[in-house]
């Protein structure tokens, strides 16, 4: 009996680690978030592994590689990416702008830079296809210059840049914000150019985190629904996103084809998202969960 | 500014030309398409406008919006303080693993989130099967649209505790143990006090993604107008039927709920500033 609760003890060591466990409500907290997790995150994933489960091989490939799909898969990476990296440019931009400068405007700009995530997808779907109709604000002006963005995958990598701006602004700014002065101003003092000082003394300490946010926003992209089908027109083979596709197979009542697209999209963004935690946890150790 | 007078992009010109460039690209991209929506909504009147504000079934959708946005909002707000709880003030193993997957939400497609649900509890579903034949309706009804909205709203309170009761340590809270205070009280007058503004601001965000979720309710809820169209859907739907400025005038809602918390948000902000500042003062127990 003595050796039992030897053990128990020594379980509850090894389990708390180096810092014993002083403060109560260990079992009650655990307990609501692994219920939670379990009920709300785990268990609808079960669905899926039962839909797609019923498929054979052949048809789950079949409706993964057909052509209409395999078109979307391509727009989804090409928009996707090409909104993330101009998120990375204009989202530094602002981050820099925000950091290091004093003008009037600078709060209301820092304010607005998150207006993308408050802003509900749909809203933004509809306005930025207001503005660059051919007779919208915009698109009468693009349109004189003979750029079409409404309708065509342009459109698309509009939204998604939208959607995804934050992030890189808000990864980008805490790491500007704590470099320290030193280098750099040593480096300007001995008559290094400003070109050469950001790039072989600022940049190297910034692109972890830029690549991040870039990451944060691509996979963001790469998902985006609501304000991508307003904009893009979604004409088959040319403007059509994945969860596009999926959308109109559970509209066909086509289930399995739905969840077959669907786990392969959710495969794919849970490897970023692990990829991205870890690259963060190995980077960013300071500016967890900023 | 003074102060760091040989730092990189200090000359006149080159500040100028950032700060300039910066305030056009964020007019341009974030400023005027607010002022889009409300233009469109009110360029027929502010007596259209209010009728279309009036109308049955706008109402109605307001009404559900803010229906799901009161459930979701409590039920997040206990799972992630609990979450954020456990994972700051305790070590066990697989502690890493749970901090990341309450990230999936953030990762998954709306689209995918809500069909994950669908195919659970809808009636082909292995539970749905089981709840249709006791009468149950989860899918395509109210509750199936505040089950993907807890889902893809759960991460929000919990991400923005997680990093502050990190850095806050325990010390505090152990000082409270010792001198005997119960586990509710220590949580009430040690932490409660210094997690408040995170809290707030989780909240804040919990309920503009609840109000505006699109996506995965947009596959559950089976847009049946007056029933199941929440205030995001209705706005689709007055588009797709060419009612554009019907559909701006609750896009304009949306906005101005939107606009609402990014000025609650800079004032948390400032108030988190604030207290941090006076952090190190003593609390009594």
């Amino acid at each position: 009996m003595s050796a039992s609760a030897q053990t128990s003890v020594a379980s509850v060591r090894r389990f708390s680690g180096r810092s014993k466990r002083v403060l109560p409500g260990f079992g009650l907290s655990l307990g609501i978030s692994l219920f939670f997790v379990s009920l709300v995150l785990l268990l609808p994933l079960t669905g899926l592994v039962v839909e797609t489960s019923g498929m054979t091989w052949d048809q789950f490939v079949f409706t993964i590689t057909d052509p209409r799909v395999i078109e979307s898969y391509k727009v989804t990476a090409w928009t996707a990416l090409a909104a993330s990296l101009f998120n990375g440019v204009f989202g530094l931009l602002l981050a820099w702008v925000l950091v290091r400068y004093e003008f009037p405007g600078k709060r209301l700009i820092d304010a607005v830079v998150d207006l993308p995530f408050a802003l509900p997808t749909a809203v933004a779907g509809i306005t930025l296809a207001t503005l660059f109709a051919q007779n919208g604000w915009y698109g009468q002006w693009l349109d004189k210059l003979g750029i079409e963005v409404a309708f065509t995958p342009i459109g698309i990598v509009v939204a998604m840049a939208f959607t995804s701006i934050p992030f890189v602004v808000r990864t980008v700014q805490p790491v500007l914000e704590e470099l320290s002065p030193a280098d750099e101003e040593a480096a300007v003092s001995m008559g290094a150019s400003d070109g050469r000082v950001f790039r072989k003394v600022i940049f190297p300490s910034l692109w972890p985190a830029l690549v991040t946010g870039v990451a944060l926003s691509f996979t963001r992209s790469l998902g985006e629904f609501g304000a991508i089908i307003f904009i893009a027109g979604n004409t088959p083979y040319v403007s059509e996103v994945t969860s596009l596709m999926i959308f109109i197979r559970l509209q066909e009542y086509d289930y399995a084809a739905a969840s077959a697209i669907a786990s392969m999209v959710l495969l794919v963004s849970l490897i970023l998202l692990f990829a991205i935690n870890l690259w963060q946890s190995r980077y960013l150790r300071r500016l967890e969960g900023r | 500014m003074s102060l760091h007078k040989n730092r990189v992009g200090d000359q006149p010109w080159v500040r100028r030309t950032l700060i300039g460039l910066a305030m056009a690209l964020t007019v341009i991209f974030l400023v005027i398409p607010v002022v889009v929506i409300f233009t469109q909504a009110l360029c027929a009147g502010w007596s259209t406008f209010a009728g279309n504000i009036m109308d049955e079934y706008t109402l109605h959708a307001i009404g559900l919006t803010l229906f799901v946005a009161l459930l979701t909002v409590p039920l997040n707000l206990i799972f992630g303080t609990a979450l954020a709880w456990s994972v700051t003030r305790f070590k066990f193993p697989g502690r890493k693993l749970l901090i990341t997957l309450i990230d999936i939400p953030f990762a998954v497609s709306p689209v995918v989130a809500g069909l994950l649900y669908l195919l659970l509890y809808g009636r082909n579903g292995w539970l749905g099967g089981w709840l249709s034949t006791h009468d149950i309706q989860l899918m395509f009804a109210w509750p199936g649209i505040v089950m993907v909205t807890v889902f893809v709203t759960c991460p929000f309170v919990a991400r923005e505790l997680i990093p502050l009761m990190q850095q806050q340590g325990s010390e505090e809270e152990e000082a409270g143990v010792v001198l005997g205070a119960s586990g509710w009280r220590i949580f009430r007058k040690i932490t409660l006090p210094n997690i408040k503004w995170a809290l707030i601001y989780g909240v804040i965000l919990t309920n503009a993604r609840a109000v505006g979720e699109f996506g995965a309710v947009s596959v559950v809820s089976g847009n049946v107008r007056g029933q199941t169209n929440t205030l995001p859907l209705h706005v689709e739907l007055l588009y797709q039927d060419y009612n554009i400025v019907g559909a701006f005038a609750s896009a304009s809602l949306l906005a101005a709920i939107a606009i609402l918390t990014l000025v609650a948000k800079a004032f948390v902000e400032w108030r988190q500033a604030k207290s941090e500042l006076s952090a190190p003062e003593t609390r009594g127990v």
